[in-house]
This record gives C-alpha cells, sequence and structure tokens, in this order.
C-alpha cells in the first residue's frame, strides 16, 4: 500500500469509528423493536398507549400505560418549573454578577452535582425527604409526585444551567457596552439584552434539562411512590415510565407480554426523550448564535 | 421643571430598586444551588461515616447482607467501570479524531453530531434495556461483567468524544501546519503531534464520564448486576454485585430494611466518594492545566 492509499484507508476507518454513535443508536432501535414489538400481535397499540389500567401481573393482564404516561409527564413539568428558574437565574450570576472567586466555586458545585449518581439522590429522596413530607404535611406516604419532582429537579438543574451559561457567556461584549452607554442599568441590559440574545441557548438548555428529567429512571423509582393510577394531588404516588421498567424487568419471565409491553414502554420512552433531544438541536441550529448578527 | 426633576430621580430609584430586586433573587437562587449540594453531602458524611471501618471495605456481606462489608461490590464497580472505559475511550477519542482532524464541514459531520446529541439523551434505562436485548439476548453473553461494560461504554461514549473534541480543536493550527509542512504524513501528524498534545485534555474531560459509569444503575440492573454473590468474579462472564446496585437493592428490597440503614449510608458514602473522588481530581488537574497552558 502506498502512501496515498494508505491515508485515504486511515480515514475512511475513522469516519466508520465516528460513525459508530450512529449504529449504536441503529441497534438500540433494533433491540427495542425486536423485543417489544411482538406485545402488537396481541395487544392493539391504542389500547397499550391509551389505556388506563396498568395490570400486567393479572389474569387476564391489562397493558394501558397511560398512567405510566401521565405520571412522567406530570414530575417532568414539575421538575421543569422549578429547574428552570432555579437553574436560569444561577447562570446568569455566574456570567453577569458573580465574582471571579465565587464563579470557580459556583461553577465546581454545579459540576459536583452533576456528578452525584442519581441513586444517591434516589437515597436521599427516600430516607430523608420522605419522611420528613409524610411528617410535615401529615401524608400516608413522602414517596409522592412533589418529592420526586424536587429530586428530579436537582438532577436537572446542573444541565440547564451549565448549558445556559455557555449561550450568556457567548453574547458578544459589543451588545452589553451599547447597552450600558444608552444608559441601562445592568438589571436592564441583563433582561432586555443579553437573555433575549443567549435566548436560543437557553431554550436548549431547557429541553436537554427536560430530557433528563424524563429519562430519569433510579430517582422516580425510588421516589415516586409507584401508584400506577392516574394521580389526583401533588401528594400521590405515581409510576412513571422508567421506575415501571426499571422495576418489573427483574422478576418477568423472558418474553412473556409483560416482558413485551416493558420493551414497548421502553420504545414510548425512547421515542419521547429523542423528540425532545432533536427539537433542542433543531432550535440551536436554526437560531444559532452568530456574534453580532443574532439581533 | 422642577416636578419633571422629581419624577426622574424617582424613576431612577424605581430602576435601582428593580435591579436590587432581581440581583437578590439571583444571588438566592445560587445560594439555594449550594446549599442543595451542602444538605445532601452533609447527611450523607454525617450518617455514613459512622458505618465505614477497615472491615467495611475488605469484607463480603455476612447473614444475608444485613452485617458484614460490601468487598465485592467494590471490585464489581471497579471492573464494570474499567470495562465501559476500555470500550468508551478507544472509540471516543476514533470519533472525535474524525470529526476535528478529517471531516469537512457538510451533511455527514451534521448528522454524526445530531447522532452523538440523540445518543448522549437516550435514557440510562433504555440503555439498560438495549444491553439485555442486544448483548445479553441477542449476542448471548449473559448477564456478566462483558454486557455490562459494554453497555456503560456506549453510555459514556457522547461525553467522550466531546471532551475529545474539546481538547483536540485546543491544539494550535500551527503544529499540525508545521508538520505538514515537513512533509510528515496526515496520519503521523495526527499520530505524533495532535494526539499527545491532546492527550491530557482529553483525560481529564473523559474523567467525568468515566465516574458517570461507576454511578449509574438502571444501564446494569439487567446487564451485568448481581443480587449477591458469594465468590468474587473469575472471568468477564460471570455477575457482579456493584454499589449503586447494592444500595438500591438494600434500600427497597432488603431482608432489614430499616436495620441495614447504616450499611445503606455506608454504602452510599463509598459510592459518593469514589464518584466525586474522580470527578474532583478531573476538576482540579483542569484548572491547573488552564493556568499552566503553553499556548
Amino acid at each position: 500500500m502506498n502512501r496515498k492509499n494508505k491515508e485515504v484507508f486511515i480515514k475512511y476507518l475513522f469516519l466508520l469509528f465516528a460513525l459508530v454513535s450512529i449504529i449504536v443508536l441503529g441497534l438500540i432501535v433494533f433491540s427495542l423493536f425486536r423485543e417489544g414489538m411482538p406485545l402488537f400481535a396481541t395487544v392493539p397499540f391504542r389500547d397499550f398507549l391509551f389505556g388506563l389500567e396498568w395490570y400486567p401481573t393479572y389474569d387476564p393482564p391489562s397493558f394501558g400505560i397511560f398512567p405510566l404516561i401521565v405520571g412522567s409527564l406530570i414530575v417532568t413539568a414539575i421538575a421543569t418549573l422549578i429547574s428552570v428558574p432555579l437553574g436560569v437565574l444561577a447562570a446568569v450570576y455566574i456570567s453577569e454578577i458573580a465574582p471571579q472567586r465565587v464563579k470557580g466555586i459556583l461553577k465546581s458545585v454545579i459540576e459536583l452535582l452533576a456528578g452525584l449518581p442519581s441513586v444517591v439522590l434516589g437515597f436521599f429522596g427516600m430516607v430523608i425527604v420522605a419522611p420528613w413530607l409524610q411528617e410535615t404535611f401529615d401524608l400516608p406516604t413522602g414517596l409522592n409526585i412533589i418529592n420526586a419532582s424536587v429530586i428530579l429537579a436537582i438532577m436537572a438543574i446542573p444541565t440547564i444551567s451549565s448549558i445556559s451559561e455557555d449561550a450568556l457567556y457567548a453574547v458578544p461584549r459589543e451588545f452589553k457596552e451599547a447597552s450600558y452607554a444608552l444608559g441601562a442599568t445592568k438589571f436592564e441590559t441583563i433582561a432586555k439584552v443579553i437573555v433575549p440574545a443567549a435566548l436560543s441557548g437557553i431554550s436548549t438548555a431547557i429541553m436537554l434539562g427536560m430530557a433528563r428529567a424524563i429519562g430519569e429512571t433510579m430517582v422516580v423509582l425510588m421516589v415516586a411512590g409507584g401508584a400506577a393510577a392516574i394521580p389526583e394531588s401533588l401528594f400521590d404516588s405515581v409510576r412513571p415510565m422508567p421506575a415501571s421498567i426499571a422495576a418489573e424487568m427483574g422478576e418477568t419471565p423472558y418474553r412473556s407480554a409483560h416482558y413485551q409491553a416493558l420493551f414497548a414502554t421502553g420504545i414510548v420512552l425512547f421515542v419521547l426523550t429523542l423528540a425532545f433531544n432533536l427539537i433542542a438541536d433543531y432550535v440551536s441550529h436554526k437560531f444559532k448564535q452568530t456574534g453580532s448578527a443574532t439581533l | 421643571m422642577n416636578t419633571n426633576g422629581m419624577a426622574g430621580a424617582r424613576l431612577m430609584r424605581w430602576r435601582y430598586l428593580k435591579q436590587t430586586i432581581f440581583f437578590t433573587l439571583v444571588r438566592a437562587s445560587a445560594l439555594l444551588i449550594v446549599l442543595a449540594l451542602g444538605g445532601i453531602l452533609f447527611h450523607i458524611f454525617y450518617h455514613g461515616l459512622s458505618a465505614i471501618n477497615w472491615e467495611f471495605i475488605t469484607r463480603p456481606p455476612t447473614h444475608s447482607m444485613t452485617k458484614g462489608g460490601i468487598l465485592p461490590a467494590i471490585l464489581g464497580t471497579i471492573y464494570l467501570t474499567v470495562g465501559a472505559v476500555a470500550v468508551g475511550l478507544p472509540l471516543g477519542i476514533a470519533s472525535a479524531i474524525y470529526l476535528t482532524e478529517y471531516a469537512k464541514q457538510g451533511r455527514v459531520i451534521r448528522l454524526i453530531k445530531v447522532g452523538i446529541n440523540c445518543l448522549a439523551g437516550v435514557p440510562s434505562v433504555v440503555f439498560g434495556l438495549f444491553g439485555l436485548g442486544f448483548f445479553v439476548i441477542f449476542l448471548g453473553f449473559g448477564s456478566s461483567i462483558l454486557s455490562g461494560s459494554l453497555t456503560l461504554g456506549f453510555l459514556i461514549l457522547p461525553t467522550i468524544i466531546g471532551a475529545a473534541e474539546e481538547a483536540l480543536k485546543s491544539v494550535p493550527q500551527t503544529f499540525r501546519e508545521a508538520s505538514l509542512s515537513l512533509g510528515v504524513s496526515k496520519w503521523q501528524t495526527i499520530y505524533r503531534i495532535v494526539l499527545p498534545n491532546a492527550l491530557p485534555g482529553i483525560l481529564t474531560g473523559s474523567i467525568l464520564g468515566i465516574g458517570r459509569a461507576a454511578g449509574e444503575t438502571a444501564p446494569i440492573m439487567f446487564t451485568a448486576a448481581a443480587y449477591f454473590t458469594a465468590k468474587l468474579p473469575g472471568s468477564v462472564f460471570d455477575e457482579v454485585m456493584a454499589l449503586p446496585y447494592h444500595i438500591y437493592v438494600l434500600a427497597t428490597a432488603g431482608t432489614n430494611i430499616e436495620a441495614t440503614r447504616p450499611i445503606q449510608f455506608g454504602t452510599v458514602l463509598v459510592l459518593v466518594a469514589v464518584v466525586l473522588g474522580i470527578d474532583l481530581v478531573a476538576i482540579v488537574i483542569r484548572g491547573y492545566m488552564r493556568r499552566n497552558k503553553r499556548w
């Protein structure tokens, strides 16, 4: 092999490695569908998605994952309501207001928070937060929507805050200087110039934070309580999709209808998070911050 | 004229009052995040430290896991993490080399990047299902260190690609030009010049992914983790105990959940120490490298 051919060969070899991520994505789809699709030979897709009863071990079983979907959406929504203001404001603080030293410390704190394993946060919610909630509000159980949402919010904050911070940081200096030159206060500059200019990045951050919350498993498995019913209050237990999969997969016989239903739930979860990620990707590319051309 | 002046002063005061309120909110958000991390760590250390002694980390569990240590779980986590790195690191570096050194901006690179982002967003429990459906069943590896390491390796792949890309990009273009102008081939330039200069950055960036592999639970639940194994694993086809799974099992399904609380807290503390220790090393080294940058 002469030198030119060798170089070309190496280039394509690396292309192959670069395609591994896409290949793995394909294999994920392949595995989920291979194990999950057979369910729909016996259970209609509509009944699966919109059925209100998840009784996988009854005779006859009932595989309706609507309560699980509702559980996932509700904890994600509340976690978003908590984590978005905290995460974005913390990002504003880090990038615009904090003195250099505090900035460094806060960035490390957020990075360590991101590094905490999910099972540790789930354990914290279960052993520390749940008993406290139960006593303070005199509830039948502390393992409920509000507890799971708060812990999920803690998990989503690092994602939201670090990506927002990058977006704020990328706003050109001239924008700020122009705003100050017009006599705007620092707050007015942040609220009317910097944040709007970074809005696409902040939206991406929020979408990715939500995707993280909706797919998070250990926290909802340990803290959400596990009741597969449509909740009526914030203190009710729910059984989000990841919790259902993780809790039941160990006990179900190989390739039973229940097993297939759990893989099918995995397909729904996968599609949902994929949608969030693709939207985030679209937003960040469509409204890309390109220096002074943004406004 | 005079009234105008007074109105103006009032307006100014109002504008600065808004700013003060906003700054207070922003600082409160940042403080709340610090307190969240502090509170979690405090509880873990406060309850966990008393459980930890030499026996605890060097002995296997005894009496149906209500007494004794967690040695098999510590070793299992080490095996799985090393395995995940052995899978994820070479693939991640190779992907990043293609993306930064070979690819031209265009459709292929855009497609690969979207793929990487989507892979990064796949929920951990879906990775678990993928590992079960593909490695455990389709390839027939069974529930084993091999299946678990492969699953975790692909889970951390996006993190490592991101870190490696960042590090490769930070190697100055002049290094490459100098080498190429001496008649050195592209591959040799990458291998001898770019990669050695980028390696410290790649490794520190990857450490964050490594910490994640050590702490994940859902991906190993169906692919590698054993509830209890009396003997230490002898081959890559053996099941292992692992710290995160051990915590989950003891906290939710142990023989005596309340009585084993100290062991649970102790295990949580060991896991947090391992994961945050790994992260902290990365953060410190990165800070040091930034201060002592040679170019």
